[in-house]
């Protein structure tokens, strides 16, 4: 720092130790709450500290055997589909844009640019916007309640796409000369040069839509209606849809621990890709 | 950098083959539906789809003419103001002091950063949950000082619910991007002005939050977006656009007169406003984009 000020160097700490503590308070309560039996929490205040019966808790909502008004589907099926749904989706939109980018970039065809612009323009078509024409469709097909149902609408993907294009501008026509010269076709030249120079690229990606795929609530929402397809993020709504009084707190809040688990866990051990993911896929 | 390769490749099938994928993607589940919206929200058809007639625009003018349309309009207009000030003050002041932070600002980012991961639905069902009238803490908190929480029945409340969810889980976002638009300024600038006496507060007003602006407005634009189409999520879990209609944001009446009401026509006129919103925002936020390359 430019000059020293004790004052105000221990004034950031307490800024951001208390932003720390905003931020955390819900989970914590969130996580007091997972381990108290429902007796505890519905006869207010609710207990501050852990309690004990956190290993039961989290056994019913992950086998199914928890109480309630709401669903009662196991969250362990719930949290397979939602790993499923995540990985195809972060997967298929690397995979898919790769390929497009790599095409775009290094081939010389009709209608090249048209489809560069095509695709970019999905950007402004969320899903938010199609969201009655979009079901139709995926019901016409017989993809209501299927993995396929679940991620393929959302695969397609104009960032990565745009991304993969501008890293591919960067890699020096040289490389591309000396595997030709080499004897390598184009997709030996992408699977064998391409390919491993991105893995940053596909690390930050992955991070990034690994999370967006985890998190997506609005189209599972419409595209299953049997318990067994439910993500986990649709199946606490349905826990709590009872209403305040019949729902069993400890159950839904373990489960929202489960549901917030895997995508915290990417963020904080890829945190590094995470943040060039976020700074990349924005510009 | 170039726009184009020197050296390319020749085949006559295989870039169509490479396209393929995401040209079928694209074309079934983006293009298909859109131009579908495009053509139901001129017309009418009852809820069985049995009987179709064009009426042009009339759609569009019964929206106009629809005052919870309206006051939908209103209410995501109120909530993304609130999110955007709320969430972008909140995170320039932490990403400053935590600029400012020698010892320690890793550990502050990465506790600062996780709420990115948790998904709208669950922070909903977070906030819910500490104000929830009957069991909530929060709410119990605020009964002993005499504040009478109930969002269900409170308007305003349910509306306060929602923006603090909103803002909780978008801080980790706009804190990262204030923090890096921070750390890019150049050191100098900041020790020339010291050297003239200025204090850390004048410093900030003249120095940083100027230099820190093409963030913010980004910011502002992302923040945005972020409530028009992501909220809808927090939103259903935590006041199901309740009470009444008074936090049923735009994609949330969208959603209700196409899945809930079947109708149609109007759920289409919807997609359509929608649509036109969000290209009105991407540009904005491109040209914004241009800007900044050109600096």
């Amino acid at each position: 720092m430019v000059e020293h000020r004790p004052t105000l160097g221990f004034l950031a700490h307490v800024i951001l130790i208390l932003g720390v503590i905003i931020v955390a308070l819900p989970v914590y309560i969130t996580f007091v709450a997972s381990t108290h039996a429902n007796d505890a929490i519905i006869h207010p205040p609710m207990p501050l500290l852990p309690g004990s019966h956190m290993v039961e808790n989290y056994t019913a909502v992950l086998t199914g055997t928890q109480e309630g008004g709401g669903s009662t589907a196991s969250v362990g099926r719930m949290m397979f589909v939602s790993l499923v749904t995540a990985l195809v989706i972060a997967i298929g939109k690397i995979a898919i844009s790769l390929l497009s980018a790599f095409a775009i970039v290094y081939f010389r065809f009709p209608f090249r640019m048209f489809f560069f612009w095509t695709i970019f323009v999905t950007l402004m078509l969320p899903v938010e916007v199609r969201i009655a024409p979009t079901y139709k469709v995926v019901s016409d097909l017989g993809m209501l309640n299927t993995y396929a149902g679940l991620t393929v609408p959302l695969i397609a993907s104009a960032t990565a796409t745009f991304l993969f294009r501008q890293f591919f501008l960067t890699v020096p026509d040289e490389l591309t000369e000396a595997s030709r010269i080499d004897g390598a076709g184009p997709l030996r030249f992408f699977w064998d040069v391409l390919v491993p120079l991105s893995r940053t690229s596909i690390a930050a990606l992955f991070v990034i839509q690994f999370i967006y795929g985890w998190n997506q609530y609005l189209w599972p929402l419409l595209v299953t209606t049997s318990e067994d397809m439910y993500p986990v993020v649709i199946g606490i709504k349905r826990m709590i849809s009872g209403g305040d009084a019949q729902t069993e707190w400890g159950t839904v809040m373990a489960t929202a621990m489960l549901a917030m688990l895997p995508p915290a866990l990417v963020v904080l051990l890829m945190q590094r890709w995470f943040v060039k993911g976020l700074v990349d896929t924005e510009k | 950098m170039a726009a184009e390769k020197r050296v390319t490749f020749r085949s006559p099938w295989l870039p169509w083959a490479l396209l393929a994928p995401q040209v079928v993607v694209i074309a079934v589940f983006f293009f298909w539906p859109a131009g579908q919206a495009l053509v139901q929200s001129l017309q009418q058809s009852d809820a069985f789809g049995t009987s179709v007639e064009w009426v042009g625009l009339e759609n569009f003018r019964n929206l106009w003419n629809d005052p919870t349309y309206l006051e939908s309009f209103a209410t995501t207009a109120l909530f993304s103001v609130l999110v955007a000030s709320l969430g972008l003050s909140l995170s320039l002041l932490l990403a400053v002091f935590a600029d400012r932070v020698i010892k320690g600002s890793g550990i502050y980012r990465t506790l600062l950063i996780w709420p990115y991961a948790v998904a709208p639905a669950v922070a909903g069902v977070l906030w819910l949950f500490m104000f929830a009238p009957s069991v909530g803490i929060v709410s119990y908190w605020l009964r002993e000082r005499g504040f009478e929480w109930n969002h269900l029945l409170n308007g305003n409340h349910a509306m306060a619910l929602i923006v603090m969810a909103a803002v909780w889980k978008q801080i980790a976002y706009n804190f990262l991007f204030f923090l890096a638009g921070l750390q890019s300024i150049p050191k100098s600038l900041i020790e020339a002005a010291a050297i003239d006496g200025a204090t850390p507060w004048r410093r900030f007003w003249t120095i940083q939050f100027p230099l820190l602006s093409p963030t913010t407005f980004f910011l502002l634009v992302i923040n945005v977006i972020y409530v028009f189409l992501d909220t809808f999520a927090i939103v259903d879990a935590a006041t199901s656009g309740g009470p009444g209609t008074e936090t049923s944001i735009l994609v949330y009446k969208l959603y209700y007169d196409a899945f809930k009401a079947l109708d149609l026509g109007a759920s289409a006129a919807q997609s359509v406003v929608l649509m036109f919103i969000v290209v009105i925002f991407t540009v904005v936020q491109f040209r914004y984009v241009e800007k900044k390359v050109n600096y």
